[in-house]
C-alpha cells in the first residue's frame, strides 16, 4: 500500500517485533492493518473498550480467543462484554439441548473472554453502568447501538469496530486515528429539521424511535444534525434514536441541538462551516416511516418484547407502575430484556419478584432475539422497540406490531393488540386531513 | 473477447484462483450469510440463496455488522467461504476476518480494493486469478 507511513511508538514496534508474544502481535499487525486501510496517519490511545467478538457465532470465535489467550494475551484498558447469545444467569433460556454445539460454543466463548479479563458485564448498553468515558475520550465500541450512543450522547470518541479489531485494540490500547476519533470526522453535515412535527408529539418516546428510524434512512453516510428535539429528551430517548439510526442505516454519531453536548448550538454542531444538505422532515414522513415499523395487523398476540438495546433501571420504574396490580394475559408471553447489573438494582426495589408475579419474565445476558423461546414464537410480536420491529421479521417468523410502552402493556394484558387511539390518528404527528 | 488487467490497492495479500461471483449489494457476513454453508441468506439481497464457496467474490462493500469480520473467517475456516474478496471500499471488516483467518488457518485470503469502473467491468462466471501484490486478471468464461 502506497500509504503516508504511521507513526509508531517503541511500544508498538516491540510489539511487531513479537517482544509480547504471538497474540500481542497479532493484535498489533490487526490494528495497523485497520491504520493503513483508513488511512490513518497515528494511532491513539484509547481508555476503555466494548467488545463483540464475545458473541458467539462460530468456531473461529472460539478458535481467535483461544490463541489470543494462549499466546499471551494482555488487556491495556478495561473491556466490557456485549450481550452474549445465552444467558449465564438462566440456563433455560437457552436450553444446551435445543442446540448443543452452539450453546457450549457460546458458553465457552464467555468463559474465554472472563479468562482475558474482559469485564463480564454481557450488555449491549453498557452506557447504563456506573463508569463511564468523559467527553472527548477516545474508546472503542462496537455494537451499533452503543456506538452511536456513546458517540452521540455521552461525547466519547469511537469508530464501529468490528469482531477481532474490538479485541486487538483493547490489547494494544490504541485504535487508528480516523474516522469518528477527529474533529473533522465528527462535523456535522445534514440539518435535519423536525419543527414541522407537533411539539407536544416530539416529547413523545414513540417519536423518538420513529425519527431515529427515519433518520437512518436519510442520513446515509453524513453526520445528521436535528433542530428541533425536545430540550429535556432523557437518555432513554436518545437510546431509542441511537439504535434505531444505525439498525436502519449507517448513523454512528448524531448531533441534536440543545440536548447533546457537541450541539450546545447549531454553530459548534457543525463547526462554523454550512450544512452540506437540509432535510425538513414532514409529518406524512414520519407516519409513513412508523407504520413501516409493523408488518403485522391488530389480532391476538403471541408475546411482548421490550428492552431492545437493553432497558435501563428507569424504564423498569415505568413498566413497573404499568403493570401494577395486572396481569399478563395467559396466551401472551412478555420479556423484558436487560443486564444483570440493571437486574440487581430493580431486584433490590422487590420489582423483579413483581413483574414476574405479573407474568413479565425478566431475561439477563442475551436478547430476546436468540432465546429459543422466541425463535420458536409464531406470529404476533409487539415492542416498543423500532430497532426490534426493523430486524425481528427478517430473523424470526414473526410479524412485528410496533407501538409504545403503553400500548404493549395494554395489548399483554388483553392478549391482544390495542391501539391508543390518541397517538394514531395521523393529526397527532401533524399531517392535515 | 480479451481479458483485464487489474493492479489493485492490497487490503489482504495473497494468491487466488476462481469464477468471479458479482454481487450487486452490500452484504452483511453476520445475519445475511450462513456461515456454515457459504450461502447468502439475507432476504432483501438481489444474490440470495446463491452459494460463496470457492468463488471469487465482488462486492461494493459489506454491511455494517460488526459480525462480519468472523463470520468471513469462519466461512474460511469451514471452506465454504471466497477464495478472493474485491471490493469497491476500503473495508477493514471483510480485511481483518480474512487476515485473522490466514493467522489462525493459514488460508490466505486476498481482500483487493478496485474502483468502481473496475467492478463494472467485472462480470459473474469471469475466470479470475490473483496474483500476491494485488495483480488481478480476468478472462471471460472458457
Amino acid at each position: 500500500m502506497q500509504n503516508a507511513p504511521i507513526e509508531l511508538d517503541d511500544r508498538d514496534r516491540a510489539l511487531l517485533d513479537g517482544a509480547e508474544g504471538a497474540a500481542m502481535r497479532l493484535a498489533m499487525q490487526v490494528v495497523l492493518r485497520a491504520a493503513e486501510i483508513t488511512r490513518a496517519t497515528r494511532l491513539q490511545d484509547i481508555r476503555f473498550a466494548h467488545i463483540d467478538a464475545c458473541f458467539y457465532n462460530g468456531q473461529a470465535h472460539v478458535d481467535f480467543a483461544r490463541f489470543m489467550l494462549d499466546n499471551g494475551a494482555r488487556l491495556a484498558v478495561p473491556a466490557w462484554t456485549n450481550a452474549s447469545l445465552v444467558s449465564r444467569v438462566d440456563a433455560d433460556i437457552r436450553p444446551e439441548k435445543d442446540d448443543p454445539v452452539v450453546v457450549s460454543g457460546a458458553r465457552l466463548l464467555m468463559d474465554l473472554y472472563e479468562q482475558l479479563g474482559c469485564e463480564p458485564v454481557w450488555t449491549c448498553a453498557p452506557y447504563q453502568l456506573p463508569g463511564r468515558p468523559g467527553v472527548g475520550e477516545h474508546i472503542v465500541g462496537s455494537e451499533s447501538n452503543a456506538v452511536t450512543f456513546y458517540n452521540s450522547v455521552v461525547g466519547a470518541r469511537t469508530n464501529k469496530y468490528g469482531d477481532y479489531l474490538d479485541v486487538c485494540a483493547a490489547l494494544v490500547g490504541r485504535v487508528p486515528y480516523s474516522g469518528l476519533h477527529t474533529d473533522e470526522g465528527r462535523r456535522g453535515r445534514a440539518l435535519v429539521d423536525v419543527g414541522a412535527i407537533p411539539e407536544d408529539l416530539r416529547r413523545e418516546d414513540i417519536f423518538h424511535h420513529v425519527l431515529g428510524h427515519h433518520l437512518g434512512r436519510l442520513a446515509g453516510s453524513r453526520v445528521p444534525v436535528i433542530r428541533g428535539l425536545a430540550h429535556d429528551s432523557n437518555e432513554d430517548q436518545l437510546k431509542a434514536i441511537s439504535a434505531a439510526a444505525a439498525a436502519s442505516g449507517a448513523v454512528g454519531l448524531f448531533h441534536a441541538v440543545g440536548v447533546t453536548p457537541e450541539a450546545p448550538d447549531e454553530a459548534s454542531a457543525f463547526q462554523g462551516r454550512a450544512p452540506e444538505v437540509t432535510v425538513r422532515v414532514t409529518p406524512a414522513e414520519l407516519v409513513a416511516a412508523r407504520d413501516a415499523l409493523s408488518t403485522g395487523t391488530p389480532g391476538p398476540l403471541a408475546m411482548v418484547a421490550v428492552g431492545t438495546p437493553h432497558f435501563s433501571f428507569s424504564e423498569f420504574a415505568r413498566l413497573v407502575a404499568l403493570v401494577e396490580g395486572r396481569r399478563v394475559h395467559a396466551d401472551t408471553a412478555f420479556y423484558a430484556s436487560t443486564s444483570r447489573h440493571v437486574y440487581a438494582q430493580i431486584a433490590k426495589q422487590g420489582w423483579a419478584e413483581m413483574l414476574a408475579r405479573a407474568g413479565v419474565q425478566v431475561i439477563v445476558d442475551t436478547c430476546t432475539y436468540f432465546s429459543p423461546a422466541v425463535r420458536g414464537c409464531r406470529g404476533r410480536v409487539m415492542t416498543n422497540s423500532a430497532k426490534w420491529a426493523y430486524y425481528a421479521p427478517g430473523m424470526l417468523a414473526v410479524e412485528s406490531v410496533f407501538g409504545t410502552l403503553e400500548e404493549c402493556v395494554e395489548s399483554a394484558v388483553r392478549g391482544e393488540v390495542w391501539r391508543d387511539a390518541r397517538l394514531w390518528r395521523d393529526a397527532a404527528w401533524g399531517v392535515r386531513g | 473477447m480479451s481479458g483485464i488487467d487489474i493492479v489493485a490497492r492490497v487490503l489482504n495479500d495473497g494468491g487466488a484462483r476462481g469464477e468471479a461471483m458479482v454481487l450487486d449489494e452490500p452484504l452483511s457476513f453476520w445475519g445475511g450469510f450462513d456461515a456454515q454453508t457459504g450461502t447468502i441468506v439475507d432476504q432483501h439481497h438481489p444474490q440470495r440463496g446463491h452459494c460463496i464457496a470457492g468463488r471469487f467474490l465482488i462486492l461494493p462493500e459489506s454491511r455494517g455488522s460488526a459480525g462480519t469480520p468472523a463470520g468471513i473467517a469462519e466461512a474460511i475456516r469451514r471452506g465454504v467461504g471466497p477464495v478472493g474478496i474485491a471490493l469497491g471500499k476500503p473495508d477493514v471488516n471483510v480485511a481483518v476476518g480474512a487476515m485473522v483467518a490466514g493467522a489462525l488457518y493459514g488460508v490466505q485470503v486476498p481482500v483487493l480494493l478496485i474502483d468502481d469502473a473496475e467492478r463494472a467491468r467485472l462480470r459473474s462466471g469471469d475466470r479470475v486469478q490473483v496474483a500476491p501484490g494485488g495483480r488481478l486478471r480476468s478472462d471471460p468464461p472458457a
